[in-house]
C-alpha cells in the first residue's frame, strides 16, 4: 500500500490530465464524424464512438495496470518484450489479414490487433536498455548497433507493406541523437532528403548535371589554380568521349552516360590526389559520385519499390499533380473541411462537410478534419497546444531522469509523440504527404489507443520510481 | 557521469516548437487569409438526383397504344438546407395551408435532416412551372421528375394491374429500389415489371447555400445515366376487351378469349372491374381503400383467381378420356329416363329424346349419358382398381392445365382443383369408395373447381384437337424481341385427334343443331360457332351461368369462356355474350343489335337479383 501511494504521490500528474483530455476530446470528434441522427447516443455501441467508449475505458485499466506494475520489470524485460514484438511482426506476415494492401492485423472476431503500434513501445525499451549498457560517448559501432535494433522491425513492417508506420519509427533516431549521433549524420540525412525531393521536382539528370557544376564551382573555389581548367578539358574530354561510347556503341540513355562520365573522371581526382596532395579534391569528388549514385537509387526506388498510389501522394504534395477529384480528393477534402472552419469554427456537430462524408477515414486518420471544420482555427490551436504541452513535458521528465534508460526511453515516447503529431496534422493540411498514421489519442482505434497509452504509463511508471534508480 | 549532449535538449525541444508553428501557420492560412476553402465548402453540398426512366409503353396485338406516360413532379426538401423563406408564398404555390405545410415539413424532419425526403408528391405540371420559377427562393427544396401511368381506355384495369410505391420490406431485399421508387403491384406491371422500369439514372450536381445548382460533381464521372423501360405488345385485342367488359357490365363474372394456334390471350375480363386511372398518382391510396372496401370485389381478378366448378362444360373432357380410354364410342347409346338411376342414386336430366349417342349427349347435354361413360372410366377392367382408373382419369386432366397453374405471365393466377385419389381415400377410407360415391364428377358437379381461364384453355385444346400453348398476355417484349419461350412450347393432352371430332360435332349441334340443341341463342348465320353451355351450382344463391365455345369450326380463330355469375343457366346468359365476342373479333362489326340489348339491359346484382 505504501509503495502504491508512493507512485500517486509520484506520478506526472500533468501528463495523466493532458492524456485524458485528448481521449475525451478525441472521443467527442469521434462522435461528431459519425454522427447521424439514426443512432445519436454516444453510448451506442453499434457506432464508432461507442467503441472508441469502451478502448477508452480499457485505456485506462491498462494504464492503472501498467502504474501497479514493477518498473524494474521493463528495465529487465526489454530484451525479452522486444523479441516477442519482432516475432509477432514476423507472424503477421504469416497469418495476418490482409486489409487495405497490408498484411498487419491479427483478427480476434470482430476486432483487429495490429502489432506494429505495440512494437515501437517494444523498440523504445531495447533501445534504451542497449544505450544504458554504453556507458562512453557514443561511437560508431554503437550508434550501428542501435541502428539495426531499430531497422529489425522497421524492416519487417516494410514487408507488410505498412509505410506509415515506416516513418513513425525514424522518430527514434531523436534519441540517438540525444544520446550523442554525429551531427553530421543528422547533416547528410538532411540533404539526402533536399536531393531526393529535387530529384522527383527536376528528375534525375537536371540534378546529376547541377551536382557536375556544384563540384567544378566547389574545386575552383578550393583548388584555385591552372590545373583545375586542366582537370575541366580532361573532365569534358571524358564526358564527350563516354558520350560517344554510351551513345553510339553501347546505345545507353542519358542516365547511364552521366554515371560513367563521372565515374571514368575519377581518374583525374585520383591523380590531383597523389600530384597535388591535394584532400579537399578527394572530398570533393567523394561527394560527387556519392552524390549521384544515390540520385539514380533514389529515382529507381521511387518508382519501382513505392507503390503508385504512395507515389502520387508524395507528387501531390511537392504540386506536381493537382487533380482535386482523384488521388488528391482526400487532401481537398480535407482542405475545404478544415479551411471551411474558419476562426471559431462551425459549433459542434454542425460540420457539413464531415457529416456528409466528403472526407474518407473522417473518424481514423483524417479525425483532425473534425476538430478544424467544428472547432476552427482556436479549436485547432488548442488541440496543437495540447501536443505542444505535452511534448515539452516529455522533454521535462526525460531529462530529470537519472540513468540513460529512462532517458533514452523517454526520448523515444516523446519522438514517436512528436512524429504522429506533425505528420498526421501535416497531412490533413498538406504540408506533408497523405500517411496513413493515426492521431495519438484522437483517432478512432483500440490499437493505436492501447499503444500510445502504454507507451507513455511505463514513461510514467519509470518516471515515478526514479528514486529507486542509483545509477 | 557527465553528460556532454545535455544542451540538445534545446534543439530537441525548439524541434518540437517549430513542428507546432509550422502547423498553426499553415492553419491560419487556410483557415482565416485564405477564403477558397470557405466558398468550395459551400459548393461542396451534394445533391443526387434521380432521373427516373419513363417506364415502357404497352400496345395491344394490333399495336395500337394502351398504357403510357404522362410527366409529374415530387418536390423534395433536405431540412437541414433549408433557410427563412417565405412560406405564405411558397404555401400559395403549392395550394397548401400553414398546417399542412407545417405537418409535412415535420413528417421530413422525423425522416432525416440530412437526407432528402418528398414534401410533395406528384405535383402537377402546371404548379410545377410556377413552382420553378421560385425555387431559388426556397433553398433545400428541389424538384425531381417522375413519371405517372395514362391509359388510352379506362379497360383492361385487372391484367393491366398498377404501379405503386414499393414497400420498405422489398427495400430490404432488392437493392435496385429507393424509398419512394415505383414498382408494378399487379398484371403486367408486376410481372413484366423488371422489363418496363428500365434502369434509374443518377445526376450529381453541386449545389451552393442559394440552391443554386453550381455544376456537375467531379465532370459526371459518378453519374450515370438512365435506362428507358422496353415497351411490350400485348396480346389483348383492345377492341375486344373493350367490348367484354361493355357486356360484363352490372354482372359478375368473366371472359377470357384466346387465340388457339398461338395461346395468345385476347381478352381477359373480370367485371366488376374499375378504370385503371383510379389507381395513379396521388389519388390511389384513397381509391384503393374505397375499391377494397367495395362489396362487390372489384379489386378480385375473377379470371384467373375464382374457381368454380365446370357444370356441364366438362362433359367433354369424360367424353374424350372415355374414347381415349376405348370404355366408350362415339355411336355409345345410353338411354335416359329423366336422369341416372342406380340402386337408390340419382342423378335427373331434363326431358330430351332417348337413346342417345355421344354428339347427341353434348348437343343435349344428357347427365345419364355421362354418369354411364364415367362409370365406364371408372369401372374399366383394364385397371386393377376404381382408384387407379381413377388416376388415370386426373391425369387426363392435369395435362388439359386443370388441377395446376397454367403458368400464364400475371402474378397470382390459382390453381383450381382437381381432387387427388388420396383426397378420397382420407374422406371415404382407403379404397373405399366406388364409381358412383363420386359420379357428381361425371358432370362436372362436386369437389372440382376451374378458373375461367383453365375452362377458355380447354375450350382451345378441343379447338385445337389435341394441343395448346400456355396462355399468355404479352407477345412481344421490346419492338425486336418476342414472348418469353415458355409460350412457344406446344404442349399435347395424349388425346388422340379423331377423338375430338365426336365431340366437336355434339358442340356444333349444341349451337346450331335443331330440337334439344342446348345454346341456340349463341348460333350465328356466317359463323359454325362449336359451344357447350354449362350450369356451376351455387350453393350462397343462384347458379353460375356458364359457356365454352370456339369458332369457326375449322381453323378455329378464338376459343372463349365466359362465366355469367348467379345468371342461371348457361344458356340464358353465358351463350349469348360469347356469341357476340366472337362475332365481334372475326367480322369487325356486331349485326344482333337485339341480342346485345338484351344482354346490356339486365343487371345481375351479386345476389342473383335480376333488376
Amino acid at each position: 500500500m505504501e509503495k502504491n501511494s508512493n507512485i500517486l504521490n509520484r506520478l506526472d500528474w500533468l501528463t495523466v490530465i493532458l492524456w485524458g483530455t485528448m481521449m475525451i476530446m478525441g472521443w467527442l470528434n469521434i462522435y461528431a464524424a459519425v454522427y447521424n441522427e439514426e443512432y445519436t447516443s454516444i453510448f451506442d455501441m453499434s457506432q464508432r464512438y461507442g467503441k472508441q467508449l469502451l478502448f477508452i475505458v480499457a485505456a485506462v485499466i491498462l494504464a492503472i495496470f501498467v502504474l501497479v506494475t514493477d518498473n524494474k520489470l521493463y528495465y529487465f524485460f526489454a530484451w525479452f518484450i522486444y523479441g516477442i514484438f519482432v516475432f509477432l511482426l514476423l507472424m503477421v506476415l504469416v497469418i495476418g489479414k490482409e486489409i487495405n494492401g497490408a498484411k498487419a492485423w491479427f483478427e480476434f472476431g470482430p476486432f483487429g490487433i495490429q502489432p506494429s503500434e505495440f512494437a515501437k513501445f517494444a523498440t523504445g525499451l531495447a533501445l534504451a536498455s542497449y544505450l544504458n549498457s554504453k556507458r562512453q560517448a557514443l561511437g560508431f559501432r554503437t550508434m550501428a548497433t542501435a541502428t539495426s535494433i531499430i531497422m529489425a522491425p522497421v524492416i519487417l513492417i516494410a514487408v507488410q507493406p505498412d509505410m506509415g508506420s515506416v516513418i513513425t519509427y525514424f522518430a527514434f533516431f531523436i534519441v540517438l541523437f540525444r544520446e550523442g549521433m554525429s551531427i553530421y549524420v543528422f547533416i547528410s540525412a538532411l540533404l539526402a532528403l533536399i536531393l531526393f525531393l529535387l530529384t522527383l521536382i527536376f528528375g534525375t539528370v537536371a540534378v546529376a548535371l547541377g551536382l557536375i557544376i556544384l563540384s567544378f564551382a566547389a574545386l575552383w573555389i578550393f583548388i584555385r589554380n591552372s590545373q583545375v581548367l586542366t582537370a575541366l578539358g580532361i573532365m569534358a574530354g571524358a564526358g564527350a568521349l563516354s558520350y560517344l561510347a554510351g551513345h553510339y556503341i553501347f546505345g545507353a540513355g542519358l542516365d547511364l552516360i552521366i554515371v560513367s562520365s563521372v565515374v571514368l573522371s575519377g581518374a583525374i581526382y585520383a591523380w590531383y590526389l597523389y600530384r597535388y596532395r591535394l584532400k579537399m579534391a578527394v572530398i570533393i569528388y567523394s561527394f560527387l559520385l556519392g552524390g549521384i549514385l544515390y540520385l539514380f537509387t533514389v529515382d529507381y526506388a521511387f518508382h519501382e519499390v513505392l507503390k503508385p498510389h504512395q507515389q502520387t501522394r508524395i507528387n501531390i504534395m511537392l504540386g506536381m499533380e493537382d487533380d482535386p477529384y482523384g488521388t488528391g480528393y482526400n487532401l481537398n477534402q480535407s482542405l475545404i473541411s478544415i479551411g471551411s472552419g474558419g476562426f471559431a469554427g462551425k459549433g459542434y456537430l454542425n460540420g457539413t462537410q464531415t457529416k456528409f462524408k466528403f472526407v474518407p477515414e473522417q473518424s481514423t486518420d483524417f479525425i483532425f478534419c473534425t476538430v478544424g471544420e467544428e472547432w476552427g482555427f482556436v479549436g485547432s490551436v488548442v488541440v496543437i497546444g495540447l501536443f505542444v504541452l505535452l511534448l515539452l513535458r516529455l522533454v521535462m521528465l526525460a531529462e530529470r531522469q537519472r540513468t540513460t534508460f529512462v532517458r533514452a526511453y523517454g526520448y523515444g515516447v516523446f519522438g514517436l509523440f512528436l512524429v504522429h503529431f506533425f505528420v498526421n496534422i501535416g497531412m490533413t493540411i498538406g504540408v506533408m504527404p497523405v500517411i496513413g498514421i493515426p492521431l495519438p489519442f484522437f483517432s478512432y482505434g483500440g490499437s493505436s489507443l492501447w499503444g500510445f497509452t502504454i507507451l507513455l504509463f511505463v514513461f510514467l511508471r519509470l518516471d515515478a520510481g526514479r528514486a529507486e534508480y542509483l545509477g | 557521469m557527465k553528460d556532454r549532449f545535455a544542451n540538445r535538449k534545446y534543439f530537441i525541444m525548439a524541434l518540437a516548437i517549430a513542428a507546432a508553428v509550422i502547423l498553426i501557420l499553415r492553419l491560419f492560412y487556410i483557415q482565416i487569409i485564405d477564403k477558397t476553402y470557405r466558398t468550395s465548402a459551400a459548393n461542396n453540398v451534394l445533391r443526387h438526383i434521380t432521373q427516373y426512366p419513363a417506364r415502357g409503353l404497352v400496345y395491344d396485338r394490333n399495336g395500337e397504344l394502351i398504357v403510357y406516360n404522362q410527366a409529374a413532379y415530387d418536390l423534395l426538401v433536405v431540412p437541414v438546407q433549408t433557410s427563412a423563406f417565405d412560406t405564405a408564398r411558397f404555401n400559395e404555390i403549392l395550394g397548401i395551408s400553414m398546417k399542412d405545410f407545417r405537418d409535412r415539413m415535420k413528417a421530413a424532419v422525423s425522416y432525416s435532416r440530412r437526407a432528402p425526403s418528398v414534401f410533395m408528391k406528384m405535383i402537377s405540371s402546371e404548379t410545377y412551372g410556377f413552382l420553378q420559377e421560385e425555387l431559388y427562393k426556397f433553398p433545400g427544396f428541389y424538384v425531381q421528375a417522375r413519371t405517372l401511368r395514362k391509359y388510352t381506355r379506362p379497360v383492361g384495369a385487372h391484367l393491366l394491374g398498377y404501379v405503386g410505391e414499393v414497400d420498405d420490406k422489398l427495400i430490404g431485399q432488392d437493392k435496385y429500389y429507393r424509398s419512394g421508387d415505383y414498382i408494378g403491384v399487379s398484371g403486367i406491371e408486376k410481372s413484366y415489371e423488371e422489363h418496363l422500369r428500365g434502369r434509374k439514372g443518377v445526376n450529381i450536381f453541386l449545389v451552393d447555400v442559394h440552391n443554386n445548382i453550381k455544376g456537375s460533381y467531379a465532370d459526371g464521372r459518378f453519374d450515370t445515366t438512365s435506362v428507358p423501360g422496353t415497351n411490350l405488345w400485348s396480346t389483348i385485342d383492345l377492341g375486344l376487351q373493350e367490348y367484354g367488359e361493355r357486356l360484363m357490365r352490372n354482372k359478375t363474372g368473366s371472359i377470357v378469349a384466346i387465340e388457339p394456334s398461338t395461346g395468345e390471350i385476347l381478352a381477359l375480363v373480370s367485371s366488376p372491374s374499375y378504370d385503371p386511372s383510379l389507381l395513379v398518382g396521388r389519388v390511389r391510396s384513397s381509391n384503393f381503400i374505397r375499391l377494397q372496401a367495395d362489396t362487390v370485389k372489384p379489386l378480385f381478378d375473377r379470371a384467373l383467381m375464382a374457381s368454380y366448378p365446370p357444370g356441364s362444360t366438362f362433359k367433354m373432357m369424360n367424353g374424350l378420356i372415355g374414347l381415349e380410354e376405348g370404355v366408350i364410342r362415339p355411336t355409345s347409346l345410353f338411354g335416359c329416363s329423366m336422369g341416372y338411376h342406380a340402386g337408390s342414386l340419382t342423378v335427373g336430366c331434363h326431358s330430351h329424346s332417348s337413346p342417345l349417342d355421344l354428339p347427341g349427349a353434348v348437343m343435349n347435354s344428357c347427365n345419364a349419358w355421362f354418369c354411364n361413360a364415367f362409370r365406364s372410366i371408372l369401372e374399366n377392367k383394364g385397371y386393377n382398381s376404381i382408384q387407379e382408373a381413377y388416376d388415370r382419369w386426373r391425369e387426363y386432366l392435369v395435362a388439359f392445365g386443370f388441377g395446376n397453374k397454367l403458368g400464364i405471365d400475371l402474378p397470382n393466377e390459382l390453381s383450381g382443383f382437381i381432387p387427388t385419389r388420396s383426397y378420397y381415400d382420407r374422406y371415404y377410407g382407403k379404397d373405399r369408395w366406388k364409381a358412383l360415391t363420386v359420379i357428381s364428377l361425371a358432370i362436372g358437379q362436386g369437389e372440382i373447381g376451374a378458373t375461367p381461364l383453365q375452362m377458355a384453355n380447354m375450350a382451345t385444346v378441343i379447338a385445337n384437337r389435341g394441343s395448346f400453348y400456355i396462355p399468355h398476355i404479352v407477345k412481344k417484349i421490346g419492338e425486336e424481341g418476342g414472348p418469353s419461350s415458355v409460350f412457344s412450347q406446344k404442349y399435347t393432352t395424349g388425346i388422340s385427334a379423331e377423338n375430338f371430332e365426336p365431340i366437336i360435332e355434339g358442340m356444333e349441334g349444341a349451337v346450331n343443331g335443331g330440337p334439344g340443341a342446348t345454346a341456340r341463342g349463341a348460333r350465328l348465320d356466317s359463323i359454325i360457332i362449336c359451344g357447350k353451355t354449362g350450369t356451376a351450382q351455387n350453393p350462397h344463391g343462384k347458379d353460375h351461368s356458364i359457356f365454352v365455345a370456339f369458332a369457326p369450326k375449322d381453323n378455329p380463330q378464338i376459343a372463349i369462356a365466359v362465366y355469367v355469375e348467379n345468371a342461371g343457366f348457361g344458356s340464358t346468359f353465358a351463350a349469348p355474350i360469347a356469341s357476340l365476342m366472337i362475332e365481334e373479333y372475326l367480322t369487325g362489326k356486331m349485326k344482333r343489335q337485339y341480342l346485345e340489348d338484351y344482354v346490356l339491359k339486365v343487371v345481375i346484382a351479386p345476389d342473383g337479383k335480376e333488376q
